[in-house]
This record gives C-alpha cells, sequence and structure tokens, in this order.
C-alpha cells in the first residue's frame, strides 16, 4: 500500500531523511517510531503528497507521490500534526467543505458518517472555536476519514489528549485499522505496542529498526532490569547486590534508589531481597523497570553501530 | 473547476463572517456615500447660479478606484497568509487540489466580496439619474462600470500573490498597498521627467490610473483591457508559483 525506496529530503543543508526504504501491506497498521526531529513528519509530508522528496521514490496506493500527486491525495487521508480546522466554520460546514473539494457523492451523509466514527454527531452544529482540543482532534481525524481513504496517514493522532480521549481516540484507529492501512506516527512506545501491527524505529533521519511490537519487546530484553528502595541509606547495598550470582550490574541512583540488571531467564529477585533483608536493610520496595524510549534508542543506536 | 468554485464560495462566505471585511465595507461605502452628497451639493449650487451640465457617473467611481487602493489589501491579506499561519495550508495542499485552482479560487472569492460592494453604489447612479434631466450618460455609467471592475480584479489579484508569499498577513497587507500605489501612482511619475521614447511610453502604458481614467471617458480600447488581464494573470501565475516554492521548503 505504501512502498518507499531511498527517500531523502534536505531542507538546505540541513538532511531530515535519508535513503529511507520500507514496505506496508494493506489492513496493517504501522507505527512510526522516533523522537522529535527524527523526521516523521518529514516522511509523512512527502506520502500525502504535501511536499517532494529530494531523491528517492514513494508510491501509496500504487500511484507516485511526485508524478501522480493529486491521485495520491484523493487516496490518502491525512492528519497533520497541528489540526488544520478552521475555527469559524460549524463542524459540518467545515467537513462538507473537505467533501466537496474530494468531489464525494452524498457529501452530507458521508460527513454524517464520519462523524460518527469519531463520536462527534451531537457537535456538528456547533462552531469548531467551541471545541475542546479532544474534539478537534477527532474532527481532524474526520476530516481524514471523511472519503474512505485506502491509507490514513495520522501524525501523532494522541498528543495533547487527556487520558479518557487517548483511549477513544486509539479505538477509533484500531477500528479503522482493520481495514485499511494506517501509518501513524509517536514518541510513545505503548501507543506503538497498543496499535500497531509493527513498528518503524526512526532516528535522525535513519530507520534503525523495523519490527512487530512483541519482537522488538524480545530483542530488547538483552537484560532485566528491577528498582529496590530500602530504609536509610542504600550506599553499602549496591555492591553487595552486584555480587550476586546473575546480576550484571548493581548501581545506587541519585534517589537513593538501587537499580540492578540481571541475565534474562535467570530471575535473581527473590536472592536480591533475601540479600537485602540478610544485610540488616528494611526492603521497602522491589520492581521491575521497562526500557524507556530514550534507552531504546541508545540501545538501538548503539547496535547499529555495532553492526556496522 | 469545481475546487476553484468550492474554495471560493468558502472564501466569499468567510468575509461575512469577518469584522475587518464589514468594517473596509463600510468605510468604503461610507467615504464615497460622503463624497457624493457633497458633490452633488456643489453641481447643484453650480447649476442654480450659472446652469450646468449635471455629473456622470464617475464622480464616484473614480475615488472609489483611490479607495480600494487602501480597502485591498486589507480584505486580501488573509487569502494564503492565514492558510499557512493556521496550518491549514497543509490540509489545502495534501487535498486532491491544484495549487493553481486553490490561487485562483481564493482570488475568486475575494473578487465576488468586493463586487457585493461595488453592487451597493450601484445606488448612487440610480439617485443620479432620478435626480438630473435628462438622466445620465447610460454609456458612460456601463463603461465606468466595467473599469472599476476590471481595476478592482486587478488589485485583488496583486493582494492573492502577496498574500501567498508572507506567512504574516500585514506583511502581506504592506506588500499589497506597496504594490498597488506604485501602479496606481508612482510609475506614473517618471513619464514627467523623462524624455519621450520608449520608457516614457512604457510607464505611461503600465500606468493603471491613466488606463483607467481613459475608460472612464467612456472609450475602452483593446489595450486597456488587455492590461488589467495581465495584472490578474501575473498575479495568479506568481501566487500559484510562490504556493508551490512553499512545497519545497
Amino acid at each position: 500500500m505504501i512502498s518507499v525506496a531511498g527517500l531523502t529530503k534536505d531542507y538546505g543543508a540541513r538532511r531530515a531523511i535519508e535513503n529511507l526504504t520500507f514496505e506496508t501491506r494493506q489492513g496493517e497498521v504501522v507505527g512510526f517510531l522516533g523522537p522529535n526531529g527524527a523526521g516523521k513528519t518529514t516522511t509523512m509530508r512527502i506520502l500525502t503528497g504535501y511536499m517532494p522528496p529530494t531523491s528517492g521514490m514513494a508510491k501509496v496506493a500504487g500511484y507516485d507521490v511526485v508524478a501522480e500527486s493529486l491521485d495520491v491525495r484523493r487516496r490518502v487521508g491525512y492528519l497533520p500534526e497541528t489540526v488544520p480546522l478552521y475555527p469559524d466554520m460549524t463542524v459540518f460546514d467545515y467537513l462538507k467543505f473537505m467533501a466537496d473539494l474530494r468531489h464525494l457523492p452524498n457529501a452530507e451523509n458521508m460527513v454524517d458518517d464520519a462523524l460518527e466514527m469519531v463520536g462527534m454527531e451531537s457537535r456538528a452544529e456547533g462552531y469548531i472555536s467551541a471545541l475542546s482540543k479532544g474534539m478537534r482532534q477527532r474532527i481532524g481525524l474526520a476530516q481524514a476519514l471523511l472519503h474512505k481513504p485506502e491509507v490514513l496517514i495520522l501524525d501523532e493522532p494522541t498528543i495533547g489528549l487527556d487520558p479518557a480521549q487517548v483511549v477513544e481516540v486509539r479505538n477509533v484507529i484500531r477500528e479503522i485499522g482493520k481495514e485499511r492501512t494506517v501509518l501513524l506516527s509517536t514518541h510513545i512506545l505503548t501507543e506503538a505496542q497498543a496499535l500497531c501491527d509493527r513498528v518503524l524505529i526512526i532516528n535522525k533521519g535513519h530507520i534503525v529498526v523495523e519490527d512487530s511490537p512483541e519482537n522488538l519487546q524480545a530483542r530488547l530484553a538483552g537484560a532485566e532490569r528491577s528498582v529496590l528502595r530500602v530504609r536509610g541509606d542504600a550506599e553499602d547495598l549496591a555492591p553487595k547486590i552486584a555480587k550476586i550470582e546473575g546480576v550484571q550490574r548493581a548501581s545506587l541512583q541519585p534517589d537513593g534508589s538501587v537499580e540492578f540488571q540481571f541475565v534474562p531467564g535467570r530471575d535473581v529477585r527473590p536472592i536480591v531481597a533475601r540479600t537485602v533483608i540478610e544485610a540488616g536493610y528494611d526492603l521497602l520496595e522491589l520492581h521491575p523497570v521497562g526500557m524507556s524510549l530514550e534507552e531504546i534508542f541508545l540501545e538501538l543506536t548503539r547496535e547499529d553501530k555495532k553492526e556496522k | 473547476m469545481r475546487n476553484i468554485w468550492t474554495i471560493a464560495r468558502r472564501e466569499y462566505k468567510h468575509y461575512f463572517i469577518s469584522p475587518i471585511a464589514y468594517i473596509m465595507a463600510l468605510v468604503v461605502l461610507l467615504v464615497i456615500g460622503i463624497y457624493f452628497t457633497i458633490v452633488l451639493y456643489y453641481y447643484s449650487n453650480q447649476a442654480m447660479m450659472y446652469g450646468a451640465t449635471p455629473p456622470d457617473t464617475t464622480i464616484i467611481i473614480g475615488p472609489m478606484a483611490t479607495i480600494f487602493v487602501f480597502a485591498t489589501p486589507a480584505l486580501t491579506m488573509r487569502l494564503l497568509a492565514d492558510e499557512q499561519r493556521m496550518g491549514t495550508l497543509e490540509l489545502l495542499l495534501t487535498a486532491p487540489v491544484r495549487d493553481g485552482e486553490l490561487v485562483i479560487g481564493k482570488w475568486l472569492g475575494a473578487f465576488f466580496f468586493v463586487l457585493t460592494i461595488i453592487a451597493i453604489t450601484l445606488i448612487y447612479p440610480i439617485i443620479l439619474n432620478r435626480l438630473s434631466n435628462p438622466g445620465i450618460d447610460q454609456g458612460i455609467m456601463v463603461a465606468s462600470y466595467i473599469a472599476i471592475i476590471l481595476l478592482v480584479a486587478s488589485y485583488v489579484a496583486i493582494g492573492t500573490a502577496m498574500s501567498s508569499f508572507f506567512s504574516n498577513q500585514f506583511a502581506a497587507f504592506f506588500a499589497t498597498l506597496a504594490v498597488l500605489l506604485i501602479f496606481w501612482w508612482l510609475i506614473r511619475l517618471p513619464t514627467y521627467i523623462l524624455p519621450s521614447g520608449f520608457f516614457n511610453s512604457l510607464f505611461t502604458y503600465l500606468d493603471l490610473n491613466g488606463r483607467f481614467n481613459s475608460m472612464l471617458g467612456g472609450s475602452i480600447s483593446l489595450s486597456d483591457i488587455i492590461y488589467p488581464f495581465s495584472l490578474i494573470t501575473l498575479g495568479l501565475v506568481l501566487g500559484t508559483v510562490a504556493v508551490e516554492i512553499r512545497r519545497w521548503r
């Protein structure tokens, strides 16, 4: 549905993305994961026909994004990062305007369908300026869904929403993703895990990793980590834990807790707990910690270098 | 074609919820109304004392052309600049709409709004026709309205182009004003100092004011019409190119 080969984009002297290559299939939800400035928005803007690439090729729904831009734009629904709305229009008028630009037959019914899909039917006659951020996001989504596009491209669709709204928007995306191809960008790992069949991690304009969230997790589980907290000073504790067999590393954290890492599949936590108590400390807390996105990037980019 | 119409319609409707549009319409109509009343008193006094020919439509169309030099930039400044600022340009540029259709649609919407204001001023020729005997010269009326319509169409095209160059409305306003002042007023000045020759005739040709006045006289030559049409085309082409350049940045 989307096929990208050797895509490169320069903004003046700055290279935003370099030699990007990936494919997505129909009915697949693909997550585009990366820190701010990684090149996610640039890639999406190229795929939606907003801007041409400096070099490389991209096809969406079988059409070239440069040579057949209008054909691509007809088949793509796009929600940019800043939701593009006209505050002085009513929700219905706004969507009707977009439907007219897309030459939709029964535009009014299509608008109603899109509003129903995002659960905003009751606000059709209201002005966009009176809507909350979450509602605006949903109207933006309705705009992207309006023409029932083959490919849906969503740039940070849940950014700035409250937790309840995040759940709602995710449900809408999951529903759409059953039949259509969805490419969504996010910098939240859990979001990618919750929604996507496949994840592309992009950093500094390069694809670092391309995998399913499950595999990614497994790949990153090269080490398991836990944090423990005791009453009082834990300064002498870290070296003791480090000596336990199976523990790779233990260190005192600035907040007074001790973080330790152990070989996966060899759960040393009971031994660690016993050691702590035997050493005369009161154990208050012992819990596993997941890898943060930053750490995943560090991990992956390090791997990247090693492979090279 | 259909896209042009969709965009023009939205733009036209937008003017009716925009305070700036109402203020501009009010200013234009108020100034012309006051001017019309004063000129009418002047003429009737003259007529009573010396007997004089009644005025024709040019007494309102003439000042209208100057007022629109200042009113048009205020009406066109937000056309594309505001889309850029609000992020909605991304929406329009990823919709299946050609860049040219977008620019023409914007121009058309603003042009229709200015036409609406001009249509309201038709009340003055009607009043004039009733007050004077044997009525006003219909030929001059039609010619002067054609002249003002062509003139504002070119003003609006220049404004549309300027609005596509800038992301800031006020920059677009002042740039449009500057260009309009050049074409309406400044471009004539070199003809006073240049010896007759190529450049003198070039500046004379480019003087929008001179073209306009010759049309007001009731005689419309082909070049009088070609000139505003070239300005409109130039404005729309430049606007489209500016939108395309935005894609590359």
